[in-house]
């Protein structure tokens, strides 16, 4: 996916003007936000869980060479198959090569990050290979052929009215806006496509490195039909989802979906270990883990080591003041809200995304609700100041703030430029009280009025008054 | 110290810090700081060589002129008890930010971070700090009071100004529906993604107005200045003031963004 991220600022105001995407939008501060909340309301032990789980994966990125040899080990202990991606174009060839060695067609997929990082759909397509997504959320946008605006609820933009019409024109029904009558036609169609797949595609949540296992949560059950019915199963994953133990596994899930969701638990939590192993009833014949690295690695001991903590719930974008108002699609990559802001950067490089580590006003909360504990705001001034170094700061911006840091470095300079400019600013506003415009100001009174200043400035006063008191 | 001794006031000699917005657009707040702070007892100065905490410079990831200001702060408020700032988002950078800054000059680095344990925001400085438990104001209105971000999550401030607010005889205080969202201030961002920062603090104009008071508070005039900004453009008769303003007693100067009466 060609990142369009630069282009932050008009997406979003195309987003804000767009009535269906701001109502979708409003549905996520009533559901997952809200529901979040209640669900750490309802664990007494939410906070200590929360730093279970970043020392968990801290602990796991640590020692990721040991764990990830430790998880190959298992996985070929249980009859499967570990293939190591560099990057997206070697993930790509590996998954082509092996649906192509099992004759595959059509290929089923549960939902996947890393398949949309990789740009997977597309090279499969073009490679003669029709892959389905299977959940609802990834089967819709698939339709409508836009990127996922979300991890969690990939088509969190869409109104329940836009989902009525495009199955009304993709399925030949009679339209419908019964939620669960649209989720039962989704299901009729889908049904018939997992028997036909040769090849199951899926992510995974954890890799667990003292069994080998992939774990994935979903609500729909989408990720077990995808892994259990087709001949060969893949999971695609980067490398830092592995940890060490399944104990580990289910402490992360307990903050897991609370944070995503609000639930307590996913409908469906799928352990996937190995193929299928004589006596059972049923399994795929081949077990392929994809590990994926694409610069993860370059990561470890960088100041965004922090980041590939990150367990993709979603809830830095659920209760981010500026996802809620410019929605996914703004941020113009596989990665949105304050996680993409940090992530998009380091896969698409800086000079291509700098506007999304600024689209922030480090309000903090992303970084107050991350299950993690990823201090969010501290690695978007990281890519601030990368830009800055690289001259990717727009000349009058750069300008203006180096006049200001020359003047704020000379306090007595400071002082006589800002006495003189107050003065002035001062006796013009004095009527109103405040500006309705004013030059070089646009940003600001385009829609908000600037108060004036009291005229004379603090330190002006202040002298005044010790002089006259000594 | 010898100057205790012919002091009247034997309390912490404090360094107001008084922040740029402060002293550019609304000196009344910190004189209110000063009356707040020597009413509990504190012993206030205002040193010259000060300008701004750095956060413009720190926030645009310019590291070299953000070091060279906290450089010059560290000098100015040297040998101070205590560095008292009316602001979450300055003294929120002075207190949790320059203990991180001087990656490559580790005297100067210690030096930030004993400076940063000394720097305080006003109102949880009186409270947490100097024991203050209320304070001796009256105001006749109804408020709402406006969680500031940096405020919030970087220094817990949020029973303080409550509690401070609760003794002003005849104030009351109705929350909003969601005090602790950001209003799209953001410092630079505000100018940066215009649209963005509008559709925040309309969302925030809408959950003050719908609390019915005649009064917003808060305790950081960046974000005062833009939801004032707001509510004066929406037409709304809120007025706007900062909460020391409030708990100094200090109502002479008009709320923000009003004419003075004629």
């Amino acid at each position: 996916m060609q990142p369009t991220s630069l282009a932050f600022q008009s997406k979003a105001s195309s987003a804000l003007a767009d009535p269906n995407l701001q109502a979708a939008l409003g549905g996520i501060k009533t559901g997952w936000q809200r529901g979040r909340i209640l669900a750490a309301e309802r664990l007494p032990e939410f906070e200590q869980l929360r730093d279970q789980a970043r020392d968990i994966k801290n602990h796991a990125l640590a020692n990721l060479d040991f764990y990830l040899e430790a998880f190959e080990a298992r996985v070929l202990d249980a009859g499967g198959q570990v293939h190591w991606a560099r990057d997206a174009a070697e993930a790509r060839r590996i998954v082509q090569e092996i649906c192509e060695g099992a004759g595959a067609r059509t290929v089923t997929k549960s939902k996947s990050m890393i398949a949309e990082e990789i740009g997977l759909n597309d090279h499969l397509e073009a490679a003669g290979i029709t892959p389905v997504e299977t959940d609802l959320g990834e089967y819709i946008i698939q339709l409508r052929k836009e990127p996922p605006s979300h991890l969690v609820g990939p088509a969190v933009h869409l109104t329940k009215d836009q989902v009525a019409d495009l199955f009304e024109q993709t399925h030949g029904l009679p339209r419908t806006d019964d939620p669960t009558e649209l989720v039962g036609q989704a299901r009729t169609v889908l049904r018939q496509k997992y028997l036909a797949a040769d090849v199951g595609i899926t992510g995974a949540n954890f890799l667990i490195a003292e069994t080998g296992s992939a774990i994935t949560v979903t609500n729909e059950g989408n990720a077990e039909l995808t892994q259990g019915l087709p001949k060969v199963h893949v999971v695609i994953a980067s490398l830092e989802k592995v940890i060490p133990s399944m104990e580990d596994a289910f402490t992360l899930l307990r903050v897991l979906a609370r944070s995503a969701t609000g639930q307590e638990f996913s409908a469906y939590t799928t352990v996937m270990t190995g193929p299928k192993r004589k006596g059972d009833l049923d399994g795929p014949e081949q077990f392929h883990v994809v590990l994926l690295d694409n610069g993860r690695t370059g990561m470890i001991g960088s100041k965004f080591q922090d980041m590939l903590r990150c367990i993709r719930c979603g809830a830095c974008m659920n209760n981010c003041p500026v996802y809620l108002a410019a929605g996914g699609h703004a941020y113009g990559w596989v990665y949105v809200g304050p996680m993409g802001s940090v992530l998009t950067p380091q896969f698409v490089g800086i000079e291509s995304a700098h506007t999304l580590p600024n689209a922030s006003t480090f309000c903090g909360r992303c970084e107050e609700v991350c299950p993690v504990r990823i201090p969010l705001p501290n690695l978007m001034r990281h890519w601030r100041e990368e830009q800055f170094k690289r001259q990717l700061v727009p000349s009058t911006v750069r300008q203006g703030l180096g006049t200001w840091g020359f003047l704020a470095r000379r306090p007595a300079l400071y002082r006589l430029a800002t006495r003189v400019a107050m003065g002035v600013l001062g006796r013009l506003g004095r009527k109103r009280g405040r500006f309705a415009s004013l030059p070089l100001a646009k940003g600001w009174t385009v829609s908000r009025d600037l108060p004036a200043p009291e005229g004379k400035t603090f330190m002006q006063q202040w002298r005044q008054r010790q002089r006259s008191r000594s | 110290m010898n100057s205790a001794e012919s002091s009247p006031r034997p309390g912490p000699r404090v360094g107001l810090f008084v922040t740029c917005l402060v002293d550019l657009f609304r000196p009344s707040v910190g004189f209110a700081a000063v009356k707040l702070l020597e009413d509990a007892g504190c012993t206030v100065e205002v040193p010259e060589a000060q300008t701004c905490c750095g956060q413009p410079a720190f926030n645009s990831g310019d590291r070299a002129t953000t070091e060279a200001l906290v450089r010059g702060l560290i000098d100015a408020f040297e040998g101070y008890d205590y560095v008292v700032a009316p602001s979450g988002s300055c003294a929120g950078m002075l207190r949790t930010h320059v203990p991180d800054l001087f990656e490559d000059d580790p005297a100067t680095a210690a030096r930030g971070r004993e400076f940063a344990g000394r720097c305080h925001e006003l109102v949880s400085f009186l409270v947490d700090v100097l024991g203050v438990r209320a304070v001796p104001a009256q105001l006749e209105r109804h408020a709402t009071y406006h969680d500031s971000c940096a405020g919030l999550r970087e220094l817990k401030i949020k029973r303080q100004p409550r509690l401070l607010l609760e003794g002003v005889a005849g104030l009351a205080v109705t929350e909003m529906q969601e005090p602790e969202v950001c209003c799209g201030f953001g410092g630079t961002f505000c100018v940066k993604y215009p649209q963005v920062s509008t559709k925040m603090v309309n969302n925030k104009a809408a959950d003050i107005e719908g609390t019915g008071a005649d009064l917003l508070l808060a305790g950081d005039l960046g974000c005062l200045m833009n939801m004032a900004g707001r509510l004066a453009r929406r037409g709304s008769a809120v007025e706007v003031r900062h909460v020391a303003e409030v708990l100094a007693g200090e109502l002479d100067a008009p709320p923000i963004g009003r004419p003075a009466d004629a």
